[in-house]
Order: C-alpha cells, then structure tokens, then sequence
C-alpha cells in the first residue's frame, strides 16, 4: 500500500500534544489500532520532482484516496459553486470556487476540503470540533500578508475552509521559470514579507501561532507582486498518523519539529530553508535532511554574498537556541544588509582570503644557487641540498652555518638521516653518504645517470632511484648494492618504505611494489610518469601522476581503489593524515582528499603551480607554490592561516619539527617559519 | 572438482568442522568463510530480503587474492514490487560487478588506468541498479549494501538501511554504514536518542534507496577485516529488532559462521519478527604470513 514517494509527503513532522500552542489535543493515541504492517513499512522520500507539478505540493499524489472529487458546478452550502480543481492530495482537494452569495459579480474564493476519515464517530466529532476551533482563529487573523478566510463549515465527513482566491504564482513555480538564480535583492523582499507576517502571527494573543510549514510553495506573489503566506497547517488534524500529529514538509522543517516541538524559531528555520532553496536552486526535498550546512549556497550560486549567506546559516542553525530569537530580529537583519538597500553583494566569496597576521621568518640562511631539495631536521641540525653542488648542514635553531660537502653536480634529492649518516644523491650519479656530525664523507655509491629521487633508510639498506632506470638497495654501511631492480623509465620518486615492500614510481607510468629481497610484489601502470613520491598507510599506497590523476591504491594487490582528476600533471607527493590525503596539482591547487573514497574535501587554490609536497603538522597543512610563497593552511577547512612571501619560486618541500617548519626557495634561501 | 568442493565446504560446515590434517601440515588456503541466512519472519506474508553471494578462491602461480561479493538487499513497495525490486537491484550489482572487476582480473594481473578503480566499479553498480528498478519496477525501491572482498579488505558500497558491521575479536559490534534515514540524520544531530528513534513513527522513511531514479547518490566504504574480526551485513528485521549487545553475543558465542546467521534469525523471530530478516557474516583468510 505504500507507494514510493507517495506517502509520507504531507506528514513530515511530529507535535506533540503537550506542546501545541494554540489549539486543543489529537484524538487519543488508543483509539485508532495501528496494525503491525504498517509499523513495520518502510517508505522512501519524495523522488526528483515528485511535487512539481502540483499546485499544492504539500499534499500527495494518490488519486483513489479522496472519493469522489466534487464536480464543477457543484454548490457547497447552496453558496460556493465548485469551479474546478486546482490541486488535491491523500486526504484533502483544493478548488476554486464562486461565492454566489453576491450574484452581481463574480467573486472567486478557494475552498479547501479536508477529508474526515476516522471510523470512531467521537473521534470523527472531535476532529471536527478541532477544525472549527481552529479555523475560528485563523478568520480573525487580519494581514495584507496572510490569505483571509472566509467560511468555514463541515459537511458529508469533510471539513472546508473557504479562503480569499489569490491571482499569482507561488515561489515554487517562479524560482522553476527563473532562468540562472533569482537576485539576492529580490529574495530579501519577499522574506522581509514573510518573517513580517511570521511576526504578527508569533505576537498573536493569547497564544502565539506557528505556522509549521513555511516552504516556497506556499508563498504566493500576487499581481501586484506582494507576499500572501497561503495554506496554514490545519489539515494536519485530519492526518490518520494517531502518534502525534504531523505536519510539515520534509527538507524544511526543523530538526526539533520531529521532536514535538512547535515554537516561532521553527518558522524561522523553515524561512532560512526556503531562502537556501530560493538562492542555491537545490531542492532540500531531494536533498540527504539537515544537510544545508554542508551545502553551502556560494557552491551552486557563487553570486551570493557572504553576509546574506551568514543570515541563512544563522537561521538554519539545529539548535533553536543558536537561531535569531524572532522573526523580528531575522527581519531587522536582512533589512541591515547593503544588498537589501539594493547596493549589490558586497564581499563574494573568495575575495576575502586574507591573511591572518604576517609572518616572520625566525631565521633565513643563504646558499649559492637554488634550493629545490627539502630539508631534513635531525637532532637540531638542517640538512640540505642545493643546486651550487653542496649539502648544508645548518643549526636548526639559529640558521648558523656548521659545515658543507661539495658534491661534483647539483643537489635537487633532498637528504635522508639515518644511523649517524646523511644520505643524498646528485646529478654527478653519485649517491653520498656523509657523516652527520663532521660532513665527512663515508662512502658514494655510482650509478649510471643522475639521482633526482631522494633515498629512504630502513632494514640495514638505503633505497634510492637513479635516472638509469632502477632501484638501488644499498648497505648503508658500506655502500654495497645489495640488489638493483630494473623500472621502466627513470625514477625520480622517491621511494615508500612499508611494513614488507617499497613502493616507488617511474617516469614510464609504473607505480611498483617491491619486497625487501628486490623483487616485484606489483605493479601498477598509469597513463603517464609517475614523478610523485607514493604515501603509504596500512591498508593504501597514495600517488600522484602526470596523467592528473591521484590515485588511492589497494597495498597488497595494487588495484586501483579511487582516483581523482585534478586540473593538471602532478608531481607534488601526497602527505596522508587526519583520514586526508594532501596533494598538491600544477593546477595551481592544493588538494586535501578523503584518504578512503577520494571525495575531494576541500581544495586551495594559489597563483602558481603546487609541485611542492605538502607536510602536516598540528592541525594545519605546509606547501610552497611556484608563486613564490609558502602557505599554511587549516587541515579541516583549507582556510588560509598565512602565507609568506620569498622572492623565487618554491618547489622545495616543507619540513615541519617542534614548531618550525623548514623550506628552501628558488631564491637561494632556506627559512625557518614559525608554524 | 576440488574447487567446486571447498565452495560447498564453505556453506555446509563452515570451517570449524574440518578436521586436523595429520602428518604435513597444510598451508592455509586463502579462502572467505561465509555464513547466511534470510526469513520471512512472523508478521510479513513475504520475504522482500535479497541475498546474493559470489565466492571465488584461486591458488597456483600468481594467485588471486580470495574474492567475494556479498549483496543483501531489503525491498520496498506494494504488490510484490519490493521483492522484485531487491532481486532485481542484487543480480544487476553482481552483474556488473563480475563484468568489470573480476572477468579482466582473471586474465590481466598487472592492474592498471583501463580497469575502473575499485570504488568507480561499485558505484556504477549501484547506479545501474537504481536505473532498473526505476525503470523496470516503477514505485519499488529497495535497501543495497553490498561488500567485494579481497582477502581481509572489504570494500563496499551502501543505499538505504541495511546495514555494514564489524564484529570485533572483543566481540562488540562496530557499525560501518550510515542508515539513510530521517531518524539516523536527527540522532546525528542530538534531536532523537536511538531509543526515541527506534518508535519513532516516521523510523521507516529512507531519503535514499535503489530504484528512486536520477542521479543515486552512494556511499562507498572500506575496511580491513583483522584476524579473529568478522563482517556482518543485516536488514533491519535484524538491527531494528536484535539489541547489538545481542547480535555481537549470538557470533562469538556461535560454533559457526552458519550457525550464527540462523540463530540471529531464530532470535529476531523471537522477538516479533515484524519484519523480513537477513545476515550474511564473512571472515577473511588466515593472514598468509601466518
């Protein structure tokens, strides 16, 4: 009997009786048996535009529910003739109708008919008993804002409101014929109109009215393009659902309204869903409930402005107490706005990147040529590698100068530190091993073309690619290689060391898993070079590649997982943390992925290429551009936290340590910055 | 043959009921244990429950990793509608996701870019379960969460209410899934305790399901089942019925997986059984180092 997306339209929306403002109980809960199938029946949402169509969306599509539709011509009370329908659901049809009380002129009315379906003849009378109590009030209600009502009467077990016929269209139907997003000025006017009237009916005496189903379709624009606040929530008496009465429509109503509640800060949570709904064009029925703050306007509308999307937010808060405390207040709100004084958003989003607070450089120290290489930080002292041929060992602290080694070509692998030894490779296709403390060197290991690719230490080995196409595996005690494994194409990455395997890329397009013995446990082929240095979890390998993609591969057999498409080749090195993957894009952004799906989070974008690889430390992300700065960003949010400026492009990677993170630039400095 | 044999051997008497081979010891083989079970329950006339199990295992050189694909899928809609519904949403999942996963992976070991990665295959198998239902089984719907494992790594795929479960080695339960209901979302945000959400009358309304039609929106998940670790996948004639503390008692206290599933059921029936009930349970291969 439940017809997908059918159903449950009309009945989003729990009261309960002890918090009903303004009107008498729902017939007791016992009287109406409520059989095990149907608690036991599951429905699902509306579907895609299920409610379109009709001119009263709140209210379900099912035809054989309401027997036998009045037809036109018919005479309600030998006074309203029935000149047809305009809309009709589950338990209630809406007509237009002529009163022909003034045969003189035709004088149109709307007349809503409320079907009585309760078998128990006193539960029938105490609906209709609450019906007229109720529509009692809501005739005395008098507001240019408000459609007036007319009559009311039950007759033939179904109850009928006649109300004022209003020539217009509702928000519905207007926000469907706008082409692009309706104007921010033009929204702000009709909910100034709205939360006027939600005023006058939260300051009704003795007891506040809560309308309960404010939604864009039940905003009407009159020809003269004013606000009429149509369809209160009466027919909610009729519904057959005994637990509590419901009322409301799903994606509106506020989270506390299916608790019971019902107070004038529900209405303004439906206000701010409508204005979401009007300003973004996405439908909150279709929507996953309670998801407005995950969608924030600007995304779909980049033309609001932040101020106004401040206000929705405000309203739209879960809890009531968060939300403007009145309709008044919300009102004198929009009404501040410089958009409402119809001087155009002021700040877009974006625009508003600053800078929190300059940043100082503790120390900075010069080397003769480019610094493209990272540096690495071990027991206070800077290892680094530049292209004038020397790694630097500099007092991590100071940026004092302690010692350099010449090596016979420039240094772009950035220095590992293991055991007492640094480890880098350079142009000359050497690899170096150099004593810490005294920069002494301990051994070189040839290769047969240039090392870009920095080593890794672990098991007794360093492991490091050359341009000679291979892996190398070598005792870092005495230079011995242990095994060589034979890519295809250069390796410039550096490799990953995990529990049993190392991973590492090559310009050929292959992503390989290699175990300690040197032998392939997989491999994965992309489309292009895979410059990028794989970061690895328990279960992962993460890698960057010059086809665009990231890619988030399974670690025991290589297989493809995710992967997400960036707007350019990448080279930067992803970082994982906090269930993020980091990346960096020659797109000119940063990246900041979900580590198990690859559902892009959030991303940054600044004024130059991102090859550099982005390090994580306390709460927020480190990455140099090729604009010439270095940014932190927050992990969460990707706001900017600060930027610093160096005179050249930076590709080097940052290293974060007890709150300093170290970088080089292109313009021959390494800094240190304060985290 | 053999192979054929240990597929059965799996459903029959589960793993604890192999003997102790004598003399050499045997290499673990690298296979899923499975155990299920669907009824109709007490109160419902017909089961709209769809379970649907593919296992495949592989040894030799160059070896598979073991392979299964678990669908469970809890129908929704009038005139039987919810049952074709789930069947037809199962064997469309399964389908495209033997045809785009595991028929290349049997002749191609080098993974790479002209496979879809894992996550894609499972997406677009939902996706082509929710355009047929749409369109084959108009007002039918149906849950579908649906896990692919690759020895202890489960990847999965997730619509609706039915639900995903880590059954930790401390015997507690360690749900994966987020329901796509109304009463999950405002539990999510403070506004129901899970013992209000459970009577509350609105419990049944899904804003997600297979066969709503238009762009389905599918939540993937994926987890590494650890030694002496199981994944559970129910219906909500399980969960909505059976407190966890229950469930997770039921599987440690179990001889088998088997036996686990159908005294789940057993005990959903006992406690009403207002609806269909179905569970899958699956524990990965003994770690291959082991």
């Amino acid at each position: 009997m439940n017809k997908l997306g059918t159903q449950h339209l009309e009945q989003a929306g729990v009261r309960s009786q002890e918090t009903s403002e303004h009107e008498v109980e729902a017939p007791e809960e016992s009287s109406v048996p409520v059989s095990a199938d149907e608690l036991g029946t599951r429905h699902i949402a509306p579907p895609a535009g299920a409610m379109r169509a009709e001119s009263v969306p709140s209210q379900p599509q099912s035809r054989d529910s309401v027997e036998g539709r009045l037809p036109d011509g018919h005479m309600l009370q030998g006074r309203y003739r029935i000149l047809g329908v305009l809309g009709f659901g589950g338990m209630s049809a809406v007509y237009k109708a002529q009163d022909m009380r003034f045969p003189k002129v035709v004088r149109l009315c709307v007349a809503k008919e409320m079907l009585n379906t309760a078998t128990d003849p006193h539960v029938r009378a105490m609906i209709e008993r609450n019906f007229e109590r109720e529509a009692n009030i809501l005739a005395t209600l008098s507001h240019p804002g408000i459609v007036q009502i007319y009559d009311y009467f039950s007759e033939n077990h179904r109850s009928y409101l006649v109300e004022e016929y209003v020539n217009g269209k509702d928000l519905e139907v207007i926000l469907a014929e706008t082409e692009g997003f309706l104007t921010e000025a033009q929204v702000i006017s009709w909910v100034v109109q709205v939360s006027e009237v939600l005023s006058y009916l939260h300051g009704h005496e003795p007891r506040p009215i809560i309308f309960r189903d404010i939604k864009p379709s039940n905003i009407m624009l009159d020809n003269h393009n004013r606000v009429r606040v149509v369809d209160f929530g009466i027919a909610r008496l009729f519904q057959s659902g005994q637990k509590g009465t419901m009322i409301g429509t799903e994606g509106y109503s506020p989270p506390e309204q299916y608790r019971g509640v019902a107070e004038p800060r529900v209405d303004i949570y439906a206000l701010g869903a409508t204005m979401h709904h009007l300003l973004s064009k996405q439908d909150p029925r279709l929507e996953p409930p309670f998801s407005f703050h995950e969608r924030p306007i600007h995304k779909t509308n980049p033309t609001v402005s932040h101020e106004l999307s401040e206000v929705i937010s405000r309203a739209l808060e879960y809890d009531i107490n968060k939300r403007y405390g009145s309709a008044e207040e919300m009102q004198r709100t929009l009404l501040s706005l410089s958009s409402a004084r119809g001087m155009g958003g002021t700040t877009a989003f974006g625009a508003s990147s600053v800078a929190s607070g300059d940043v100082i450089a503790l120390w900075r120290f010069a080397c003769e040529d480019e610094v493209r290489s990272s540096p690495a930080v071990s027991e206070d002292i800077l290892y680094v590698g530049a292209y004038d041929h020397n790694l630097y060992a500099i007092s991590a602290k100071d940026g004092k100068f302690l010692w350099k080694y010449a090596a016979e070509g420039g240094i772009a692998s950035s220095p590992c530190v293991h055991e007492g030894r640094v480890f880098v490779g350079s142009s000359d296709k050497l690899l170096y091993a150099i004593s810490a403390d005294t920069g002494r060197i301990i051994w070189t290991c040839p290769t047969q073309d240039k090392i870009w690719s920095s080593p890794r230490a672990a098991f007794g080995h360093v492991f490091f690619g050359s341009d000679d196409r291979h892996l190398y595996a070598a005792n870092i005690h005495s230079g011995r290689v242990v095994w060589s494994f034979e890519t295809e194409g250069e390796v410039r990455s550096s490799p990953a060391i995990g529990d049993e395997a190392i991973y590492v890329g090559s310009e050929g397009g292959v992503v390989y898993a290699i175990d300690t013995g040197g032998q392939a446990r997989w491999r994965f082929r992309a489309r292009r070079g895979v410059t990028s240095s794989p970061a690895i979890t328990e279960d992962m390998a993460y890698v960057g590649c010059q086809d665009w993609f990231v890619y988030g591969l399974d670690i025991r057999s290589g297989w493809s997982v995710w992967r997400y498409r960036t707007g350019g080749p990448i080279v930067s090195s992803p970082s994982v943390a906090e269930g993020l993957v980091f990346i960096g894009s020659t797109d000119g952004h940063l990246y900041a992925l979900d580590a198990d799906n690859g559902r892009l989070v959030w991303r940054y974008e600044t004024e130059g290429q991102v090859t550099s690889s982005p390090a994580v430390g306390a709460g927020a992300v480190y990455f140099g551009s090729v604009d010439g700065s270095v940014y932190s960003l927050d992990v969460k949010t990707g706001n900017l936290r600060w930027r610093f400026q160096t005179d050249g492009p930076v590709t080097s990677s940052p290293t974060v340590v007890d709150g300093l993170v170290y970088i080089g630039s292109t313009d021959r400095y390494v800094y240190a910055l304060p985290a | 043959m053999q192979f054929l044999y240990k597929l059965l051997g799996i459903r029959k008497a589960g793993p604890d009921a192999e003997p102790p081979t004598p003399g050499r010891a045997v290499r673990p083989q690298s296979r899923l244990k499975v155990g299920w079970a669907t009824d109709v329950g007490i109160v419902r006339s017909h089961n709209e429950d769809t379970a649907l199990i593919i296992t495949a295992a592989h040894d030799g050189d160059g070896a598979l990793p073991a392979v299964g694909l678990f669908i469970l899928a809890d129908g929704m809609g009038g005139h039987q509608s919810g049952e074709i519904a789930s069947s037809l949403a199962a064997r469309a999942v399964a389908h495209h996701i033997t045809r785009e996963f595991y028929l290349p992976v049997l002749v191609s070991q080098e993974p790479d870019t002209d496979q879809p990665a894992l996550k894609e295959v499972l997406v677009d198998a939902v996706r082509a379960a929710n355009d047929m239902v749409a369109k084959r089984v108009p007002g039918g719907g149906t849950t579908l969460t649906c896990a692919l494992m690759l020895d202890s790594r489960a990847y999965i795929a997730h619509v609706g209410d039915s639900r995903a479960y880590v059954v930790t080695a401390e015997g507690k339960l360690d749900q994966i899934t987020h329901d796509h209901s109304l009463v999950d979302r405002l539990v999510e945000l403070g506004q129901l305790t899970p013992d209000e959400a459970a009577v509350h009358p609105q419990k049944n309304v899904l804003y997600r399901a297979v066969g709503q039609g238009g762009e389905l929106e599918v939540d993937t998940y994926m987890r590494t089942i650890a030694d002496g670790e199981r994944l559970l996948l129910c219906s909500d004639g399980l969960w909505g019925i059976v407190n966890e503390a229950e469930m997770a008692e039921i599987v440690m206290t179990s001889s088998s997986l088997q036996a686990a599933c159908e005294r789940l059921v057993v005990a959903a029936n006992k406690a009403g059984g207002r609806d269909n009930i179905t569970t899958i349970l699956v524990e990965p291969p003994a770690d291959k180092g082991a």
